[in-house]
This record gives structure tokens, sequence and C-alpha cells, in this order.
């Protein structure tokens, strides 16, 4: 490490209507370095990077590149300046070569720049890929690659462009073991050629190993900036977590009966899931914990039939039984609440009438396939009561209630389709404090009637306040199932970093 | 050369490399196999079907939708369509006709008349595209009736006779090499160059690249919008190319003519391998996918099979190549 200094971030704040992302954070970079930022999900690491890459405009603060104050107004410049964002998601075009993917708009030409000249942009190319020791062909279309040379061929393109500063957002997370070993001696060779590195992972074993410093956000604010070979993952855990847990939010009452209605064994499917086992409960409320791509939504997609199940057996009321697509989901029983409800949840152009009978058209209508539209409509607004659903009327469109109602009117769909089983996927997100309160209130009430919920959460004080049990996840595949007696986020966080190596 | 051997190329890369290089090659020799298969059967079939008469005869018909779909084929790589190459042959021809007989302008201009407002119509297109950001799909739709009704206007909904004008009809008819109509002659010409500007040239690099990942190309710090009215008015550049051939082949401009022809484009170029999606396709695929679809129509009417059932096979022709196509893409996925 040198002490040049690349970036110095002060005082940035950047709000969103009804959040405040980044509160006067500050950052650094020197040369020749890799400095880790970490944070709980929503902690502002994201919004700090788009911010440096110009996908957002800070509100306030300074940020410093090479000693000169820069404003980043939009990609472009970011490229222009030196800083370039390897995305999460592979953003290349698939059915493009590697070499095509690197100098896109920047290819040589022949013949007075009528022609491409291929053989200098694949020797170029070469030439690029032999100075960072990427074992890539610049003739392979990129589509065929696996998603660690895809990874290797966005850092050649960040590098072409001279970047000075590269910020990687979880390298590793589609990565096995040895792809992610290879990327840690790219990022070695990096360093030596002077770049500064800004890595980000939920992978805490990860930073040991790679890392210079680490920087500590949550809930927007800056924690703290940590030398790696002074600090051990035990203390980054605990500046992560940093706020109390307050005793009294705990479950109220816990209606859970000894009746078990699902159980799961040894499930795996195609998308990540591996040999995941737990059991719910009559009136339980069970909540599942674990950081991104853990592989908590999988369960719920398998589970209701939208992703192929591989392996393991699934009981419901002591019976097996296969699920091999939605509608045998929604017949066992098992209704699911996407966090993305406008797209998975909703028929948002429709009105509220409308999406509350949709799963249970059928028992609405005659023999002839007519709809009894009184009935249906007697049933709806006895849901919009029940549910205290804020609409002036059944009639009114989906889209134009807010976000808490809407996420009733998804409750209330799976209980007119009298589903007893209901999976929330994230049920907050998106929805302001005071409909949160509501919303946990209506969970509990459900699980007091004997409704069975899987809560899947990110934010882990909603996760301790209702769970009666908690299901800990990671990499796929179940690290802990946890009583709400014995759990506190310290727990949770260490089953949610237990990773295979 | 120190650097070159740390690296070094592991033998899987360069094989799947390979790999997928030859498979590139079969998947357009599949197609190519598919049209001499065809061939043959028709030609074991029917004996008249395997003469020179037939078979130029076979060639020029292709010549006129061959063109669209060679314009199509860029369209579609972007991941876009258009609809309104059937009736903008019929403008394209009016127009020339127009300035040629009614102006009686000299016929250098007719050529360009039918070239610029082809390339102005696939501008427009463009624009459409991406100014109003409608969808591909809805302006073309809507440039197709414009386009039908201008050439109604127009041409007075008359035919418009071009015989006025001495060597018109050699353009398409003429013999420029013994035997082989002009048009054949053209039509090959203008694959042939297509082909380069697809592969060899900054547009169609870009052409590919939009329809690979339209954002990514964003991001990447190319002017998206500009060049998607490139490629369109690229396209509208063949409609006028079809339109010049199709009034001097006729030696008219029939104001009705050209309606539909959009569809066998699009046919042509699926069969051809070019995929909807975007991202795929070559002009050599679309030029096999016009002759599949003209051999087979031509065979089906030598074995005297009625017009409508023509019609059928063709539609089973399209089912069956867009299905291997997605065949071939699932196996690539697992």
């Amino acid at each position: 490490m040198s002490d040049e200094q690349l970036l110095v971030v002060e005082g940035v704040s950047k709000g969103f209507p009804g959040v405040q992302a980044l509160q006067n954070v500050r950052f650094d970079l020197s040369a020749g370095e890799v400095h880790a930022l970490v944070g709980e999900n929503g902690a502002g690491k994201s919004t700090l990077m788009k911010v440096l890459s110009g996908i957002y405009k800070k509100d306030s603060g300074t940020v410093k590149f090479k000693g000169e104050n820069v404003d980043v107004a939009g990609p472009l410049e970011a490229q222009h300046l030196g800083i370039s964002i390897i995305h999460q998601e592979i953003n290349l075009m698939p059915d493009l070569t590697v070499a095509q993917n690197i100098f896109i708009g920047r290819e040589p030409k022949s013949f007075g720049k009528l022609f491409l000249n291929d053989r200098k942009l694949n020797k170029d190319a070469q030439e690029l890929l032999d100075s960072l020791k990427l074992p890539l062909d610049p003739t392979q279309i990129v589509g065929e690659l696996t998603v660690a040379k895809q990874q290797m061929v966005e850092i050649a393109k960040a590098i072409s462009y001279n970047s000075r500063v590269i910020i990687m957002d979880e390298p590793t997370s589609s990565l096995t073991p040895t792809e992610t070993s290879a990327l840690f001696v790219i990022i070695e060779n990096l360093k030596k050629a002077g770049k500064g590195v800004i890595y980000i992972s939920h992978r805490l074993e990860e930073l040991g190993k790679i890392s210079d410093r680490i920087t500590v956000f949550r809930d927007g604010q800056y924690i703290d900036t940590l030398k790696t070979k002074d600090t051990t993952i035990e203390k980054i855990i605990s500046l992560m977590i940093g706020r109390e847990v307050h005793v009294d939010l705990r479950p109220e009452a816990n209606t859970s009966t000894s009746e078990v209605v699902l159980k799961v064994e040894g499930l795996s499917s195609k998308r990540l899931l591996k040999d995941v086992s737990f059991d719910l409960k009559r009136g339980e409320i069970l909540g599942f914990a674990g950081l991104m791509g853990a592989g908590r939504t999988e369960v719920a997609l398998a589970l209701v039939g939208k992703d192929p199940i591989t392996a393991g057996k699934v009981e419901v009321n002591g019976k097996v039984v296969k699920i091999n697509n939605p509608a045998d989901g929604v017949a066992l029983g098992i209704g699911y609440l996407s966090e993305d409800r406008k797209r998975y949840g909703l028929l948002l152009g429709q009105n509220v009438d409308f999406n509350i009978i949709l799963s249970s058209v059928k028992r609405y209508s005659t023999a002839l396939g007519f709809f009894k539209k009184a009935e249906s409509k007697k049933v709806s607004e006895a849901a919009v009561k029940t549910l205290s659903i804020r609409t002036p009327s059944v009639n009114q469109t989906a889209k134009n209630l807010s976000g808490g109602n809407q996420q009733k009117v998804v409750i209330a769909k799976w209980l007119t389709r009298e589903c007893d089983i209901l999976i929330f996927d994230e049920p907050t997100r998106g929805i302001d404090v005071g409909a949160k309160e509501e919303i946990y209130k209506l969970l509990r009430e459900l699980a007091a009637q004997g409704k069975s919920i899987i809560m899947i959460s990110s934010e882990l004080p909603e996760v301790l306040r209702l769970s009666d049990r908690i299901v800990v996840m990671c990499e796929g595949r179940v690290t802990g199932i946890i009583d709400n007696k014995e759990a506190d986020q310290n727990v949770i966080m260490q089953y949610a970093t237990k990773y295979r190596n | 050369m120190a650097a070159k051997t740390s690296i070094g190329h592991d033998e899987s890369q360069a094989k799947g490399g390979l790999v997928a290089s030859i498979r590139r090659q079969a998947e357009q020799s599949l197609a190519f196999a598919s049209l001499v298969l065809i061939f043959i059967f028709f030609s074991f079939a029917n004996s008249a079907f395997y003469s020179w008469s037939n078979i130029s005869g076979i060639l020029l018909s292709t010549a006129v939708t061959g063109m669209l779909a060679i314009g199509t084929t860029f369209v579609i790589i972007t991941g876009g369509i258009d609809l309104s190459v059937g009736t903008g042959t019929t403008l394209t021809a009016v127009m020339t006709a127009y300035f040629l007989s009614d102006l009686k302008m000299p016929f250098a201009i007719g050529i360009v008349v039918g070239l610029t407002s082809g390339a102005l119509m696939g501008a427009i297109n463009g624009l459409l595209i991406t100014i109003l950001k409608l969808p591909p799909f809805i302006a073309t739709l809507a440039m197709m009736l414009i386009a039908k009704g201008l050439a109604l206007v127009i041409s007075g909904v008359a035919p418009i006779y071009t015989d006025s004008v001495s060597g018109w009809d050699q353009i398409a008819l003429g013999n420029l090499i013994p035997n082989l109509p002009n048009a054949v002659l053209i039509l090959f010409v203008s694959a042939f160059l297509a082909s380069i500007v697809l592969n060899r040239t900054i547009v169609g690099r870009y052409t590919f690249a939009i329809g690979s990942n339209e954002e990514a190309t964003k991001l990447s710090g190319i002017n998206v919008n500009k060049w998607i009215v490139i490629i369109y008015a690229i396209g509208g550049l063949f409609t006028g190319m079809a339109g010049i051939l199709l009034t001097s082949r006729l030696n008219s401009a029939q104001p009705a003519l050209g309606a539909g022809y959009e569809l066998e484009a699009i046919a042509a170029v699926i069969i051809g391998g070019t995929s909807l999606l975007g991202g795929k396709g070559s002009i050599l695929g679309t030029v096999i996918g016009s002759l599949i679809m003209a051999v087979l129509i031509n065979g089906l009417r030598i074995m005297a099979i009625q017009q409508e059932w023509q019609t059928v096979v063709v539609g089973i022709v399209i089912i069956i190549a867009v299905y291997t196509d997605s065949l071939r893409r699932r196996k690539d996925r697992s």
C-alpha cells in the first residue's frame, strides 16, 4: 500500500422519500489497497457505491478523487475519471466475444474508420488479459463462459478504461471456492499495479484474506474503520449489529401448537438449495433469517412449486405431497406473498375485489363458468373489513393503495382461498413504519387463529420480534434452527455467516 | 514471452472455443443441408423442378422478399421488428414510378428516390422507437398503414407504368451474366455487402450489442438511440431496393402489391436462424431461409399442390425451424 490517496469521501448524505440512506458518511481509499465495506442489508453500502459510480447524485458532502473535488454526474463521467464498478449482476453483451465486450464503443478501426479491425481488437484484448494474467480467450463468446470468467471479463473491461478505483459488489456471491481463490489472485495483481479496490462482501471470512482495512456502516451511518490484521470477525459483527435489542419486542404470545402442518426433509433444488430440513407447526410463526443470497426465497419458491425440487420430501398435514407447479402449491393451501408484490402478488391495474377473488374464482362461479359477482363482492368486502384494508371501496384499483394496504390485499387473497400455510417474503419491505406495526399485529393474529406462517425477513429485529423459532440459512443450507428465547442478533449473524470454507 | 506462458490457455478453454465455433458453423450448415435436402426431394419428385429455367425462376421470385429479409435481419438482431417493409416496398415502388413517369425524371433519380424514401421510412421508424419510445411492433405497424395509404394516394389507386423509361426493366430482368436475371445478381451482391456491414463494421457490431443487452451497451457509453435510428434506416434502404426491383420486374408500380411481404421476410429471417430475441443472426442464414421458402413454394406448385396448402406448409416449416432453435438454446443453458 502506498500513501497516495485515490479517493476521499467526506460528509456524504443521500436521502430518498421516506428513507435517509446515507447520513454524513466518510470513506477513503489509497493506491494499492483493498478496502472492504461491510454492513447489514440496508446499511447504505450500495447507495455509496452508486454515488461513487455516478448512478445516484449525492445530496451533500464531498468526493475527492486524487486530491481534487469531483462531481460524478453519470456512469460515463465515472469511467472517464477512472472509477469502475463491477455489479453483482453481470452486465455484459452475452452474444459478443470477450474482446468485443471489453472494447465496446472503442473498437480499433481500419480503412479510415469505416471497418472494424478485429485482428487488432483481439490482439489488444489478449495483451490486456495477459497483463492481468486472466486465463481468457478473446474470441470466445461471453454467454458461453462461466459466471466466474464473465466476471473476469468485467474486471478486464473496467481496467481497460485505465481505472484507478475498482468497486466490486459481492464479487464472490456466485463463485465456487476455487474460483474465489482465483479472483483473489487477480485482486492481488491489481493491488501490485497500484489500483485501489473497494470490496463489498457479506462473507466476513473472506475479508481477512483479501482486505487491508474494513469500514463498517450501519443504518446509513459510518461506524468505524479497522485495520484487518488488528481485528476479529466477532468484533466486526458486533459493530455491524450495534443497536440494542429490546426485550419487550419479543413475541407477546406464542400461539404455536405441537401439531406439525408442514415437514420438509432434505429439500434440494436446482437453484441453490442443499438438503434443507425444517418443520412448521400450527399457529407458529417460523422466521427465516440469512443474508442476501442465502436461499430463503428459494425455499419459498420450491414450496409453492415455482422452482423444481430435485431431491427431498415435503409433507403437508402428515401426507407426503408432490408440488410440481404453483397450482399444486395453492391446492395444498400454501400461499406465497412475494417481496415484490407489485410484480408477483397483485394485478395492479385491477380493483381490490378482482385481486382478492383471483385465486378463488372457481368457487364463485357457476357450473357454466359465469361469475357470481354479487357473492364475490360480499366476500371481498368482508375481507376488507376484517383486515381493515383502507380503501374507499372494493372497486378501487389496486395500484392506488398504499404499500401496507396492498400487502393486506394479497393476504386477503390467500385467506379467501383458505390457505392455512402462508409464506411471507419480506412482508414489510417498502411499507412505512406505522403500517409495519399493523402488519406485525396481523401476522400474530393470523397465527393465533391457527394459520401457520413462514416469515422471511432481512431485518433481524423484525425476525426476533415476531418469530417463535428462527431458521437461519447460508449458501442454500440451513445452518441453524433457534428457539426465540435463545436467539439474539449475534447468534443469528454467526449462523448466517457460516460459510463452508 | 514469460507473461504468455505463465497464463497459458487451459485446455478446456481452448476446446470450448473450438467446439463452439464448430457448432456455430454446423448450425449454419444445418439450414443449408435442409435446403439441399428439400431441393433433392423435389428434383426426384418432379423432373420439371430440376431445370435451369425453373431454378432461375425460383431465384427471381426471391429477389424482392429476399432483399426485404436482408434489411429485416439487421432490425431483428437488435431485438426489434419491422412490419412496415411490405407496404413500404409498395410506397417506394410508387414513389420511384411517380418520379420516373409523372415527373419524367431520369433513370438515376428514380433509383435515388427509391433508396432515400426507403431509408427515410426506416429512420422515421427508428425515431418513433427511440424518441417517442413506442414499441417497435407498434411504431412499424403504424408505419405499415401510413405507407399503404400514401402509396394509394400518390398513385391515385392505379398502376403507374415505367415503360417510358428505357432500360428500367433491365434492372431486374437484364442478364449481365448470361441466363441469370440481374435481380438475382443484385440480391446476392446486396447480401454480400450486408454481410460485410454486419460483420466488419461498427454498425454491425452495435447491432449485435444492442440486441444482446441494450442496457449494458448504453452503460458502455454508446449512443444507443442514434444507432437504432441508423439500423432501421439501413433496413429501409433494402426496402427501397426491393421497391426498385419490383417496379423494374413488372415495369410498373402496383399500388396494392407488397402488403404481406413483411411476413415472408420475417419468416425467412427466422428460418435462417436469426433469433427474434435479438443478439444472434446472419445474412447467410437469411439468404438460405429465403431460398428454403422459395424452393418449398415452387416445388409444391410444380407438384400441383393447391396454393392454400403451400401456405400451410410454410407455416409448419416456421414452427419446426423455431422449435429446433429453442431446443438448441435450452441445451445450451443446461
